[in-house]
Order: C-alpha cells, then structure tokens, then sequence
C-alpha cells in the first residue's frame, strides 16, 4: 500500500495512461529514440560508471595501471587468504579432470558437456548450494535469432552496438550463432519455452533488440534452466561430483606455470582442500555483492567477484573491469525488496517508466546504460522523481497499461512472480504503478576469454558473468542468460579437450609470494584478505564488538575469511 | 562510499536503522530487538548471525531459506520464505536450511510423459492421503496437493502448470505425513513436458539447420572486418521490428 502522499502522483499516472496506451498500441515508439550523441550525454552526466572516484588506477598485477572500477581495484589489491606458505602441495586431496569453480549455470553447463562430449570427470565447488547463482535468478528472457524476421548477424549487431562497439566480435560471434542451438539444447534437457498455440516459440523486446528476439519462460527464466541443468547434473554422481559449501580461495599452478587446481575451503569444519586438475574452469559469477557505489543490488548473496580475484593472482588479464551495469529497474518501494529485480520484460510487454507527473521521459528499451542514466537524470536533474518514506527516490514503472495493450490476465500470467510478490505488500500490480530506481545488476567485463573460453593462463578456463568481453561494456537483457550457456558448454567442450592431453607437474602456490611482494613494492597498505566469499549484513555496532572478524574495508567483506588471521586482530581490538 | 541519490542500502552501508519501531522476536528460541519493518534474514542478520546456510538469492526464487514460526499463543505452525516474510512482535522463529530428500536418477530419454515415469521414480506419490498439508504449508500459495493428484493420474502438463513457481524450499515435503518429496516431482514433471509434450518449434529447427550449413558465414565475416565507425553507422541505421 502507498502512503498517502503519493496519491497525487498515482492519480497523474492514471490520468496520462489512455493517452500513452495510445502511443503504445502504434508501430512508432513512444517516445524519440536517443542519437549517439544523446546517449553519450546522458552516459557521460549521469552513469554511475562516471562519478567522481568511481573509477581509479590499480597498481599491481597483470593490468597495473589501467583504470578500474575503485571498488573493484580494492579487492585486487589484498592479501590472500593463504598467508603461510609452508603448505604441503604434494598429495594432493582431491585429483580431477576438470575443477569447475561456482555452481551455477555456466558451471553446470560446463560439467555436463565436457562429461557428455569429452567423456571427462569434473568436481563442480560451489560456496553456497549447487544453483546458489545469478544464474536462479534471471526473470526475463534469452535472446536468440529464432524468429523468421531475424538472423544471427542480427543479433550480433544489436549486442555490439549495445556494449558501445567494445566487445570482442569474435566473442560475439560464438555468442549469437550457438544461440539457436542452446535453444534446441535446453528443450531436449526438458526447459519449458513460452509457446505460442502452434509452437512457435514467443519472441518479445528488451532493450536494445531490434528483432523480436527474448525467448521466455514466464517470469521464471532462471529458475527453470538452473533448475532443470541442476537436476541433470544431479543425474550423474558417478562423473559430476558436487561439493557444496566449499569455496576456492586460491589457484594452484604447476611448475610450468599452468593452472593445475585450486584450494578449497569447507566452510563447515574450516578445513582447507587441495584439488589438483587438469584444466580449471571459473565460473563463478559476478560482484554485486560488493555494493558498488553503495548500490542495491539485484545479485544473489555469494556474489563477491571471487574468481577475479582469484585468477588474478594467479596472472590472468582481465577486461573493461572499468564497467558496471546498473539495471534501470529495481525496485524501491516497499524498503524490504529495494533493490530486487523488476524484469525488463515488463518494458518488452509495454510497461513504461514515467516521471512523477505520469510523462514519458525516455523510451522505455533504450539498452540498459543509457536507460538507467535517463532514469537517474530524471530524479537529479529534472526533479521528476518521488521520495519514499525511507528516503530513496524512484520514478513509477507503469505496469497496469500492459494489460490494456495485452488484454486483461496478460500481467498475472507473465508476471505471476511479481504479482505474489507485491500483493504481499498489499499493492496490485495490475491496478497501480511502482516505483523504481536503478539498482546494480551486471559484472560486464571479467577475466578476458576467447571464442574457447580460454585466458593468458594455460589451464584456465572462464565462462559466464566472471569473464570479459562478450558483452562490451554494456550488456543487453537476455545476453547474460544466452552467455553462461553459450560460454559454459564451450568451457566444458574446451576444457575437457584440453584436459585429455595434459599431464600436471608439480604443484605451486608461489604466485601468492609473487603477488604479496608486488603489494610491498607498491607500499600498498591493506588490511583486506579476499576471496571475500560472503558479504556481512551485520549492523555497525555488532560488527565492531565482532573483534575476530572485523578488519575489512570494503563494505560487506567477509566475516569468515578474517578467522586466519584472528590472532592479530582480536590483539588490535583489545 | 560514493554519494548517490535513493540507491543506499542501509545495511551496506553500515547505518543501523533508525526507525522507532522495534519488534521482539525469538530466533531458534533466543529473544532479539529487530526493526519491524525487517524480514525474517534481515532480522537474523541484524541480530549479528552470519548466515551460511539459508540464504541464496535473498529475492524469494532459490528457496534455500525455508523458515517455520509461530506468532505469540497461536497454536499454528506457520510458512514463509526468510528472504520475503515480514516479523511480527513475538514471533519465535527458526530456519529450515535443508530438507533430507532422495532424488531419482534417471535418464530423460528413456522415460515417458505419463504415470509410468512417476511410478519408476517418485512411487511414495502414491502414498498421498489428500490431507491437504502440503498446500497448507507452502509459502509460496502452490496447490501442492492438486499438483500431487496429478502426479497420480500421470498429467504431466498439470503438474508442470500447477507447480511452476515452486522454489524447492521443501517445506511441504517436511510437513507430508505420507513422506512425499514434492519437489522433485515438479521438477520431473517440468522436465518431461519441456521434452515431450511442449509442441515442436519450426523456425527453430529451421534456424539451427541454417547455421550449421553456413548459411550466415559470409554476413558474420563482414560485420566483423568492418570499422569501428561503419560498424557504428550500420548499427544506427538499422531498422526496427
């Protein structure tokens, strides 16, 4: 329910509805589409990207000098987990083919076609429970050239007009012609596609599209393919085996300098793993956990930007680590869902932002940047937003209108999730608008890959949200769903091929004294000890009191991590 | 942090709320003063607790955060996903991270979309004695019961309708008198009406035989020879669906 204040603005909002349902039901959009130079004005005013002090110079490892996003810069620059090195690498725990590191979709993609394609044995290690993944929680849609009216060069076209020409074509290229195939794929696994009567598969906007191009399953495209990639890999004990709570902390190379495993770290009984494997595949998501900016954030709670870190160290390169996607839509209101992902489908369905008044500021499916940042502008610049009782601004998502366009029963059968998750606040979303605001959303760049999923490492694979390139420094909607499945097969095709003609030499975590050297050098003062693995939500006053575990400085770090350093810290805090 | 307007999460940004309104509520039987407008992880979090099992995707899809509760003298044992319920004064509450339940190895290809596939994996379906608990129990408003009837009668397309929302938490197999793992049944189900019964796409089988001949190779390798600027112009100017 609304507070009273706002009925004003609620009222101006149905007062403008029939006039933008008609706008909405021609062929022309309903309002003028930004030129390039209009697009890098909103950009350049009013991205988060391009604050004062969002971006800085990091000093050490492989992309020395080149600007990244600070946060991200902060955790590069930190020590390891694994301060002793007197570690005994020669028996190892645990032997493998593959090590895939995360278990979500890209993950599980990766396992099941290196065991179906390459007959390789993986160890899938995952910090929360297998499917614990952005990867659950993707609402839209997939994009893939299906329709008669598309093609795949199409496709491509959008993506890197989209990602602002920066994305590797040849990344971009794997990523739109395997599209129908991944399609194909997931239907034979038993992925339930929104059909139309004869079968053909439904196509919607998102932003950015110029063809019809979202496929969908409801509102529930994540939990359906991670649900259903989980359950086959599940199928498979004897190849695929699952280790839940048991995060990598480092790499391992061998004496060749290739990636040969990881530790792990049982977060029951805090006891360490030393996995060595023939090829190593990081898959293990994005960073939204680390509040960039001090955004929300859509992500899930494991979202640390762990296998950055991690491959960092151990000598990838990494790519447009300079870009963050924020998604226009999150929600504001109620306080307790700020931050949570309002889908874009609404707008692929008709639904349009619209200021206080209940005017149209933008076109609703500009790609996401540009559409987040209209979004800012409109409640900085122009005063268009409303304030909630907690204090955020947003601006309303009208979705009542798409059912006008649609016909009645459209929004409860394609937005059911949405409609059970605010009726829980008394709101109906089929009779009022919300408010929205942008939240972050997207690791767009990562450990840079090629059309193989391979990085400068040898034996290091990466796929899905971890990796850079695919998308530029902008992501379209339904590219993130497409990539992890697009680049998780390919992981595991790659990697098992790799893995079936390589021997492993001697173990080696001597990259760690490497890189710690090179925080010496740089006189690089930190107290932070990453992979972080899971943000704290503790408030202030606990998190002081907490004396083991309170050393981080990025907000949200870890509480566990600091536990090996306990000694020194529980000294500092008395 | 950088400054942005509207988009600071409070318990990110290390400010502890600051609301009048505080709750008692009891987690695992201990009593803890948390902000009313909290869910239920919120108020663990805010009690201090580092959650490590019973919290995924914080947003009400991954349902790792099963929780049960009971709300002052009410002799009802209430449902609700941490991540989405509210508190209320007095409520006692603990989480129910994991619910032990065997899944059925199976091999995709060589089931059938009707009640045979059930009655080769999930034959406890049959022990069903319609009591309606399980509908009772989800926090999610699934007719889990419904769905269950239908696994009998081998309609897999109803179970896959009825329980497509199911977030797996587990709740209504935990509360089953007949031991009905519930979940892995809609999953089954989704599966085998995505494989067998959801109608044949055309296109797409058009599509996919169009690639792997070739046909867009020549296209791809001139969009990917061209500039930066007439990759740029081309991008513009292209029309629109």
């Amino acid at each position: 329910m609304y507070p009273e204040y706002m009925a004003e603005s609620l009222r101006k909002v149905t007062q403008t509805r029939p006039r933008r349902l008609e706008l909405g039901k021609k062929s022309d959009p309903v309002f003028p589409l930004m030129t390039a130079a209009e697009r890098n004005t909103v950009l350049n005013g009013f991205h988060p990207d391009f604050l004062a002090d969002a971006r800085r110079s990091v000093r050490i490892g492989p992309n020395r000098g080149e600007i990244l996003t600070t946060e991200v810069a902060d955790l590069l620059e930190s020590h390891s987990w694994l301060k002793k090195r007197n570690i005994d690498l020669s028996r190892p725990h645990i032997e493998t083919d593959l090590l895939i590191i995360g278990g979500g979709g890209a993950g599980c993609s990766a396992a099941l076609v290196a065991m179906r394609e390459q007959g390789m044995r993986s160890v899938i290690a995952t910090k929360l429970r297998l499917g614990d993944a952005n990867s659950m929680m993707s609402e839209g849609g997939m994009q893939a050239a299906v329709s008669r009216t598309d093609s795949p060069p199409r496709h491509y076209l959008d993506a890197i007009g989209g990602g602002h020409f920066a994305n590797k074509p040849e990344l971009v290229k794997a990523l739109t012609e395997d599209a129908p195939k991944v399609v194909k794929w997931l239907e034979e696994l038993g992925v339930v596609w929104d059909k139309e009567k004869d079968g053909t598969l439904q196509v919607l906007h998102g932003g950015g599209t110029s063809r019809k191009r979202m496929l969908s399953c409801r509102d529930h495209i994540g939990a359906m393919i991670m649900r259903t990639l989980m359950d086959e890999v599940r199928n498979h004990p004897e190849m695929i085996t699952v280790k839940e709570f048991m995060p990598a902390v480092e790499l391992l190379l061998d004496d060749a300098g290739r990636c040969a495993g990881a530790i792990l770290y049982n977060m029951d009984s805090e006891e360490f793993f030393i996995v060595k494997a023939k090829a190593t595949i990081i898959a293990t998501g994005g960073f939204g956990r680390l509040h960039i900016r001090g955004f929300d954030t859509t992500n899930h709670y494991g979202a640390t930007g762990d296998g950055l870190v991690m491959a960092y160290r151990a000598g990838a390169k990494l790519l447009y680590m300079d870009s963050v996607q924020y998604h226009p839509t999150g929600a504001v209101f109620p306080e307790q869902i700020a931050g949570f992902l309002i889908t874009e489908k609404v707008r692929g369905a008709g639904g349009q932002p619209v200021n206080k008044d209940g005017e149209l500021f933008v076109f609703p499916r500009e790609p996401r940047d540009v559409e987040a940042s209209a979004i800012i502008r409109e409640c900085q610049q122009n005063a268009g937003g409303i304030k909630t009782p907690s204090g955020r601004t947003g601006i309303w998502l009208d979705i009542p209108i798409i059912d006008q366009l649609n016909g009645a029963g459209y929004i409860k059968h394609h937005f059911a999730a949405h409609h059970h998750q605010f009726m829980r606040y008394k709101i109906d979303i089929t009779q009022e608008p919300i408010l929205i605001y942008p939240s972050l959303h997207y690791q767009n760049g990562g450990v840079e890959i090629n059309a193989r999923c391979e990085t400068n490492l040898p034996g290091l694979y990466v796929a899905g949200e971890a990796s850079g390139g695919v998308h530029g420094k902008n992501r379209l909607m339904g590219n993130s769903v497409l990539d992890y499945n697009v680049f998780g097969q390919r992981a595991g095709r790659y990697a098992g091929e790799y893995a079936r003609q390589t021997q492993i030499g001697q173990l080696s975590l001597r990259h760690l004294d490497a890189y710690e050297q090179e925080l010496m050098d740089a006189a690089i003062q930190t107290e932070l000890v990453t992979p972080i693995v899971l943000p704290s939500y503790a408030p202030a006053d606990v998190k002081q009191r907490q004396w083991l575990k309170n050393s981080s400085q990025l907000p949200g770090a870890s509480v566990l991590h600091n536990r090996l350093h306990a000694e020194a810290h529980f000294a500092e805090s008395l | 942090m950088g400054k942005t307007t509207g988009a600071i999460n409070p318990s990110a940004s290390n400010t502890k709320d600051t609301s009048d309104g505080k709750v008692t509520v009891y987690i695992m039987g201990k009593a803890c003063e948390v902000p009313a407008t909290a869910t239920i992880m919120g108020a663990i979090e805010y009690a201090g607790h580092q959650i490590i099992r019973g919290a995924g995707c914080r947003e009400g899809y991954c349902g790792a955060c099963a929780t049960i509760y009971r709300v002052g003298n009410d002799y009802k044992i209430r449902t609700g996903l941490a991540c989405t319920t509210l508190v209320e004064e007095g409520m006692t509450l603990t989480q129910i991270p994991s619910v032990p339940a065997e899944k059925a190895l199976y091999n995709i290809e060589k089931l059938q979309p009707n009640v045979s596939a059930i009655q080769q994996t999930y034959p406890v379906v049959f022990r069903c004695v319609a009591c309606n608990t399980c509908t009772r129990s989800c926090p999610e408003d699934i007719r889990v019961m419904d769905y269950v009837q239908a696994a009998k009668r081998g309609d897999i397309t109803e179970i896959m309708n009825l329980s497509y929302y199911c977030v797996a938490c587990g709740l209504c197999m935990l509360r089953c008198p007949a031991e009905i793992t519930q979940p892995l049944v809609s999953i089954l189900a989704k599966r085998l009406y995505g494989r067998y019964l959801s109608k044949n796409s055309p296109e797409l089988h058009d599509r996919v035989t169009e690639i792997v001949s070739g046909r867009y190779e020549m296209e791809y390798a001139e969009l990917m020879a061209l500039t930066s600027d007439s990759l740029s112009q081309r991008y513009y100017a292209r029309d629109s669906e």
